[in-house]
């Protein structure tokens, strides 16, 4: 049968055009929603202390944190930002390359962050900490100097212990200002011990330091004087290291501050 | 949850209602796409877009502003916008990493409750129909789909094309008696068995008297 214009009218051709209408894809809701930060995504990361949960969205990473399964952390994670967190197979490329050159040492290696509703001095906290290379730390005092705070020791700490990135903000490379390794939040003091230790720091040869009271070291060749866990300091060999109980005594020597690791921001904190 | 009240509940608190948003009209803003694109994973990215872009427009806006909102109207602008501005560059290598959901999100959220055969010829009929959509060209494609898939009114899509309602009216009408002859060149049986002998949005066809709007103009 051949059909003619005359019978197929306007309406008859509603029909099947109207059914045309589709339904979506059930993965266009949740693409928005963590486009726009309205929820988050996650998948996990290896790391030293095991493997790990990276959330993020459109604005950057939210969090990383330690879960014992992915629905645990989906819990943890709505009641912590009211916000669902969908499985995803694997980060976006971009994201996992720069995680992984950053957890490598990397510290130019771009990540964005989700900051919202962080304060800026939480921001100025975090931001100083990714300054400090991989493999050495920094007391909490020196973070608190360098960032214009030198009163705010304690608040450094707690914004430090509020660091939803650890990792990828190396919190775990700030430690106590009388040398020991303190605490960390990503599941206690010891991750925070076998983190340094994956970056080539031996935390207990820093800690004896700490105990026998040293707290810089100098060269007697430069008369340079640096934080103990200093690139600068690490070359030194044994004939030439000095040990330092305070800045004034590498001063009363005649040594200068290191301008790399400057230790000055280590004293000049209460 | 009806118009008003959704566009209360976006002025009010627009992060908690937008998912609202999303799931109530993600359907039409999908088929919208796919019906002028083609591609299914174009015609998402292009509703993603969309979303995106709304949401970003919505955050902008005062209370007063929302509330006053046609929202079929706008969001279809938005979305054929995209699809307009994706197609002029469709192969450029734009598109997003799409995420890969662990869950069933990956997979269609429903499926017609027909007989399996019933459903099939249903199936087919229908991407018969997708197919001579799909060869319109643009200018009568945009008013076909706006009108008869997601069903505006001609007012409403003379303010999303930008054009005179008496033109779009005259381009519904000559789109329907294209496929119309379409139907007929395929003859009884066969169905439209090739893909459309014109390229959606072809170079040769773009050049068109008729005035394209740009987002801002028409959202403004």
């Amino acid at each position: 049968m051949i059909r003619s214009a005359g019978a197929l009218t306007d309406q008859a051709l509603a029909g099947p055009l109207a059914d045309l209408r589709t339904t979506a894809p059930g993965t266009l809701v949740p693409h928005v929603l963590i486009d726009l930060g309205l929820a988050d995504a996650y998948a996990p990361i290896d790391s030293p202390i095991g493997p790990l949960y990276v959330a993020f969205n459109g604005l950057g990473v939210v969090a990383v944190e330690q879960a014992a399964d992915g629905p645990s952390f989906e819990r943890a994670h709505a009641t912590r930002y009211g916000r669902p967190a969908y499985p995803v197979t694997a980060l976006p490329r971009r994201l996992a390359t720069a995680i992984r050159r950053r957890l490598a040492g990397d510290r130019r290696a771009r990540i964005p962050l989700d900051l919202r509703g962080r304060t800026a001095f939480e921001r100025d906290v975090w931001a100083k900490a990714v300054e400090i290379p991989r493999g050495e730390v920094r007391p909490y005092g020196w973070v608190a100097a360098e960032i214009g705070r030198p009163k705010a020791v304690r608040a450094v700490g707690t914004a430090l212990g509020h660091n939803p990135f650890p990792l990828i903000v190396p919190c775990h490379r700030v430690v106590r200002s009388d040398g020991l390794i303190g605490q960390y939040s990503l599941g206690g003091p010891a991750n925070k011990r076998t983190i340094l230790a994956a970056e080539g720091l031996d935390p207990d040869e820093l800690e004896a330091l700490a105990h026998a009271g040293v707290r810089y070291i100098g060269s007697d060749t430069t008369r340079i004087y640096c934080l103990p866990s200093c690139h600068h300091a690490r070359r030194i060999t044994d004939r030439h290291r000095m040990a330092f109980r305070s800045v004034a005594e590498g001063e009363r020597h005649g040594y200068r501050a290191c301008r790399v690791c400057r230790p000055g921001s280590a004293s000049a904190a209460a | 949850m009806d118009e008003p009240t959704l566009l209360a509940a976006l002025a009010a608190d627009l992060d908690r209602a937008f998912e609202t948003l999303v799931r109530a009209r993600q359907d039409r803003l999908y088929s919208i796409a796919l019906r002028m694109l083609g591609d299914p994973s174009d015609a998402e990215d292009a509703a993603q877009d969309a979303f995106v872009r709304a949401y970003r427009a919505l955050a902008d806006w005062e209370a007063q502003r929302i509330r006053e909102l046609r929202l079929d109207a706008w969001l279809a602008t938005i979305v054929v916008n995209i699809v307009r501005t994706r197609a002029r560059r469709r192969s450029a290598a734009g598109r997003r990493e799409s995420l890969t959901f662990l869950d069933e999100l990956d997979h269609p959220r429903s499926v017609p409750a027909d007989t399996p055969e019933g459903r099939l010829t249903r199936r087919e009929a229908s991407e018969a129909w997708a197919r001579r959509v799909l060869a319109l060209p643009e200018r009568y494609r945009a008013p076909v789909v706006l009108r008869h898939v997601d069903g505006l009114a001609y007012d409403e899509i003379a303010g999303v094309l930008g054009r005179p309602q008496g033109t779009v009216k005259a381009q519904v009408h000559r789109g329907l008696a294209l496929l119309r002859a379409m139907l007929e060149a395929e003859g009884p049986e066969d169905g439209p068995a090739e893909a459309p002998s014109t390229p959606p949005f072809a170079p040769a066809r773009r050049t068109t008297d008729i005035p394209i709007p740009r987002l801002q103009e028409v959202t403004r």
